[in-house]
């Protein structure tokens, strides 16, 4: 039998505001521990949540791109559950009206996933567990906990399990990472945890629609690993089902290290959340008017922008350029469109520049004269694309051997120091033209232009 | 020498503006009378030495967070906590320049109707010290009532200060939900949870009032006051129209003696001009109760998960982070905060919220229209406050559901967020009996007008009788 | 509507409190005769009366994205039960 996988994704950003969710300490990665902490996100007795309007503004923006709905009217809830990165023993969270409903996204091979939903909520305290080993919670003695994280605004994103392949989940998270990004409403960084995923996994036979037992991968630190974990687990169901067993719903805790999905201990009433309206907060009521001035700050977006540069460049570029960043840059570098796409997404992506950084004419000029350029010193150039007041003349000039009066006594000394080949060659061995060209570019240090290397050997060798 | 038992507020703020005692020298005299009398009635759990202020000063009842002085809710979970800010009412009263006397003793988080649910021991009613002061704001009451603090603050969630004030002969305002910022109180039921003032007289609790209204930037279900607090002046009831609600005059519980009392101030608003009439409240009063106790518990499971060990409070157990919680939880919760917690746990567990929770929000829709419909045609409603005078201490701590009870005509308007003034309207068996006062929301300064008018028309001695 | 020893248990576990086995004793006849007496909520049918969750019809309260000062170390510590440099330190989790 063939199988399909079934996929669909919950996804997890840090709103990148000034302040936390329900108080006003101000949100700095890496600060010193719970230095940015107060009586109400320390849980103090007595202390009430008023949420920050501007991650409610982001919301809804980022509601707007995923084509929401914006509803009229949502409410914050408590979520139960007893652990010591919770400083209230609840989280607030939206439960059943969240602010954006029902969107939908549309991927670069023209797909589209289905939004069901885009929530705000507070993230937990960061635990560190002592003793163990490598802060695993195997062993450990003690826990540690930094309520700085705890309290910043998160928005989970949850879709419809519309994807149907690891690749194709993997590009939906590119892509949606860099839309956040381009929305300025988050970071979007894996290794900070601002952006974090779980994946839900079901495999049904081939033109089937049944929905089948689905498992949840967590604790992806990649895309590239998630895709790995999402294929392990689409052979490890199709194994199950093809041996006559049954996939049991759990939750696949992901190790990189091993590349292994052990399963979680599954934590006792876990389920049992307790969820209750929070009476310490009013319902959010988004008035039109800001919901539609929200609209209008819509930049064009990543898929948009795929969509129309897929017209001159295949798919796969126009989606690498848009997702890696580059496609503005791709944009203002003049210059025959394939040839710059390729550069900027192999030669030029290997340097790390920032594309914000680059003047794009001058990149143009480099990328024009890359043939006319030894690699390395294309190489040496292309790194330097990044530095204040760049200019692709002086690494033209620089490092090329251009001029005829200057190639043409080393063409002609390496011609008079090889005589015995240049009778071979006039006697019809004309491969050994490659010889010639290798001897001048030596001479040179690789500086010399091939273009014209070439011609000045042909032209002497047939006198 | 100061007569701190005869001493109202407004008589001490007149005091201290012809410079015939200062806010210290008052203060000095509270703690003097603390010094001789609470030995007996257990008011206080904490005082301060050092009067901050040069104002009247005031006890706070122990949910009040005060920067800096213990706050412990009347429980041992809390035993040692210090917060490291102030509440917003605190802050109101340390801004007026009221000295801080102490922090006043409770039922365990609020929890209670007659103080005895204090994990530092139950407080006594300054009248008849066999007998209880109500609660959960008994400490606060006993205080006043036994001149150990002009005035005071409490809490109110399902009665906590209209029924202490009517047990102790004193003047209670649990003010319209929103109007006082609840950012520093330590919470029991969120959606229910009021401070206001027990006092000796009406314009007492209207001045405390105004110091403690307004919308709070930290409390996101505060507002603004849509009309200035007004003292009251007026003696008469002329154009005031009075419905007495059957259900919540008729209970099944009222003492003949309470009865008897409110029915004699009804007769005084007649005479006082008003027009009185009968009304009805046809499910608030058999419904509130049971909503009640589904929605207070729930509530109260989930405020009271904070209390972990981790950040604040003592820590008992031994193991891993499990047994650490339960150990402490075990320890440092009290058997009614343990009989809230269950209950709210279970109500609000997988497959009962709708039957439970949901359910009781409904009946509270049905309160709320039934309390409009009755002020359509009504200014204020008129009931007595607690079905009962103060009861022994002992009597009803075996069996919660009758301790419930003793709250069962403060609840019903509660849940519908109006406000309600307890006022002294006579004694039954030399005990005080409690008048209560219930007008629409945003309503205080109409309630003011009429609790001052038959306040001077009853001529109630605050004073308990033993301590004349 | 009573409610048996293992839902006493369970509900305990949840709340996460260590009961003895008097209090589960105890508190669980109580329990039974509250929700005997507040299960009187079922007898309305309210399927077509809106839920009241806040006693005031309020809407959109929130704040300014403006950082105020957060606490200081000694502030942060000074009711903590224990702690490793400027963390708080609990048993394994």
């Amino acid at each position: 039998m063939k199988w399909a996988p079934v996929i669909g994704l919950e996804i997890h950003i840090h709103l990148k505001t000034k302040t936390k969710m329900f108080c006003r300490c101000e949100l700095e990665y890496g600060a010193e521990e719970n230095s940015r902490t107060c009586p109400v996100c320390l849980a103090h007795p007595g202390t009430l949540p008023v949420p920050n309007a501007r991650a409610i503004e982001m919301t809804i923006l980022l509601g707007h791109a995923l084509q929401c709905e914006v509803v009229e009217r949502s409410v914050f809830h408590r979520k139960h559950y007893f652990y010591p990165d919770l400083p209230k023993g609840y989280q607030i969270s939206q439960y059943d009206q969240p602010l954006c409903v029902n969107g939908r996204f549309a991927l670069a091979d023209g797909s589209e996933v289905g939004i069901t939903r885009a929530h705000l909520e507070e993230d937990a305290a960061k635990n560190v567990h002592m003793g163990g080993s490598g802060g695993r919670i195997a062993g450990a003695d003690r826990t540690l906990v930094d309520y700085n994280r705890a309290g910043t605004p998160l928005v989970e994103i949850v879709t419809e399990p519309d994807l149907r392949s690891s690749e194709q989940a993997k590009r939906f998270l590119q892509l949606l990472r860099q839309t956040v990004v381009e929305l300025g409403i988050s970071d979007a960084e894996m290794e900070k945890g601002s952006l974090r995923f779980d994946v839900n996994v079901s495999i049904r036979p081939e033109g089937s629609d049944e929905l089948r037992t689905r498992t949840e991968l967590k604790n992806m630190n990649s895309f590239n690993f998630a895709a790995k974990g999402i294929e392990r687990e689409i052979k490890r169901q199709i194994g199950i089902y093809e041996s006559g067993g049954e996939v049991e719903q759990e939750t696949l805790h992901f190790d990189p290290g091993n590349e292994s999905a052990p399963p979680l201990r599954s934590k006792e009433e876990a389920q049992d959340y307790r969820y209750l309206p929070e009476p310490d907060l009013v319902p959010l009521v988004p008035g039109r008017e800001l919901v539609e001035r929200l609209r209008g700050e819509l930049p064009e977006l990543p898929g948009a922008r795929i969509a129309r540069l897929a017209d001159e460049l295949d798919t796969d570029l126009a989606e690498g350029l848009v997702t890696s960043g580059r496609d503005r840059l791709f944009e203002q570098v003049p210059g025959e469109r394939r040839a710059v796409a390729n550069v900027l997404m192999n030669q030029w992506a290997a340097t790390g520049v920032d594309p914000a950084a680059v003047d794009a004419d001058e990149l143009g000029k480099l990328i024009e004269a890359r043939d006319r350029i030894p690699r390395a010193a294309f190489t040496e150039a292309l790194e330097a694309t990044g530095e204040p007041g760049f200019e692709a003349e002086r690494y033209l000039a620089d490092g090329q051997i251009e001029a005829t009066a200057d190639l043409e006594p080393l063409v002609e000394h390496v011609l008079a120091a090889n005589p015995s080949q240049v009778d071979d060659y006039r006697g019809g061995k004309e491969g050994l033209l490659g010889f010639f060209v290798g001897q001048v570019m030596k001479e040179t240090g690789g500086r010399a232009n091939p273009k014209l290397v070439n011609e000045l050997l042909r032209e002497k060798l047939k006198a | 020498m100061t007569d701190t038992l005869r001493l109202t507020a407004e008589e001490a703020m007149g005091l201290i503006e012809r410079s015939e005692a200062s806010g210290a020298e008052l203060h000095r005299a509270y703690l003097d009378a603390i010094g001789e009398r609470d030995g007996e009635l257990h008011a206080y759990l904490t005082t301060v030495e050092a009067a901050e202020g040069a104002g009247v000063p005031i006890a706070l009842k122990d949910v009040i967070s005060t920067k800096g002085v213990e706050t412990t809710a009347g429980s041992k979970i809390l035993a040692g906590y210090k917060p490291v800010f102030d509440s917003t009412v605190a802050a109101c009263c340390k801004e007026a320049g009221l000295p801080l006397i102490g922090k006043t003793n409770l039922d365990e988080f609020a929890m209670g109707s007659s103080t005895e649910n204090s994990a530092y021991g139950p407080t006594r009613n300054p009248w008849d010290p066999e007998r209880v002061p109500g609660g959960s704001s008994g400490g606060s009451a006993a205080a006043v009532a036994g001149g150990l603090a002009p005035w005071a603050l409490g809490s109110d969630t399902g009665g906590s200060i209209k029924q202490p004030a009517a047990l102790c002969g004193l003047v209670g305002l649990r003010p319209t939900y929103g109007t006082v910022s609840r950012y520093g109180i330590v919470a029991f039921a969120s959606s229910l949870d009021q401070v206001g003032p027990l006092t000796k007289t009406v314009r007492d609790a209207a001045f405390l009032y105004r110091i403690i209204a307004g919308r709070d930037p930290l409390d996101s279900t505060t507002v603004d006051l849509p009309e200035p607090v007004e003292l009251p002046e007026t003696e008469d009831l002329k154009g005031l129209r009075i419905g007495v609600p059957r259900e919540l005059n008729e209970a099944e519980g009222i003492e003949p003696g309470v009865s008897e009392a409110v029915q004699r101030a009804i007769e005084l608003c007649r005479e006082l001009g008003a027009e009185v009439g009968e009304t009805t409240l046809p499910r608030s009063v058999e419904f509130g109760m049971p909503c009640y106790y589904l929605i207070a518990p729930s509530e109260a499971s989930s405020n009271l998960a904070r209390y972990d060990g981790v950040r604040y409070g003592p820590r008992s157990g031994k193991g891993d982070i499990r047994e650490m919680y339960m150990q402490t939880r075990d320890e440092g919760f009290g058997d009614e905060p343990k009989r809230r917690i269950m209950l709210g746990t279970y109500a609000l567990s997988a497959g009962y919220y709708d039957a439970f929770y949901g359910q009781a929000q409904k009946v509270r829709t049905v309160i709320r229209d039934e309390f409009a419909a009755a002020l359509e045609q009504f200014d204020v409603l008129i009931s007595p406050t607690s079905p009962t005078v103060a009861f022994p201490l002992g009597a009803k701590t075996e069996n919660p559901l009758a301790m419930y009870l003793s709250d069962v005509l403060a609840i019903p308007p509660n849940m519908a967020g109006l406000p309600g003034l307890s006022i002294p309207c006579g004694l039954s068996e030399g005990l005080p009996v409690g008048l209560q006062l219930i007008g629409p929301q945003f309503s205080e300064n109409l309630l003011f007008r009429t609790g001052h008018a038959l306040e001077r028309a009853i001529g109630f001695d605050f004073v308990p009788e033993r301590l004349r | 509507m009573a409610i048996t020893r293992d839902e006493v248990l369970h509900v305990a576990r949840l709340a996460r409190l260590a009961l003895t086995d008097e209090e589960v004793e105890r508190l669980g006849s109580q329990l039974s005769a509250i929700l005997e007496a507040v299960g009187k909520v079922a007898e309305l049918d309210l399927a077509d009366v809106e839920p009241t969750s806040h006693p005031l019809d309020l809407a959109n309260v929130s704040a300014d994205d403006e950082s105020r000062p957060s606490l200081s170390a000694d502030e942060v510590f000074a009711n903590a039960p224990d702690r490793e440099d400027d963390f708080f330190r609990v048993p394994p989790a």
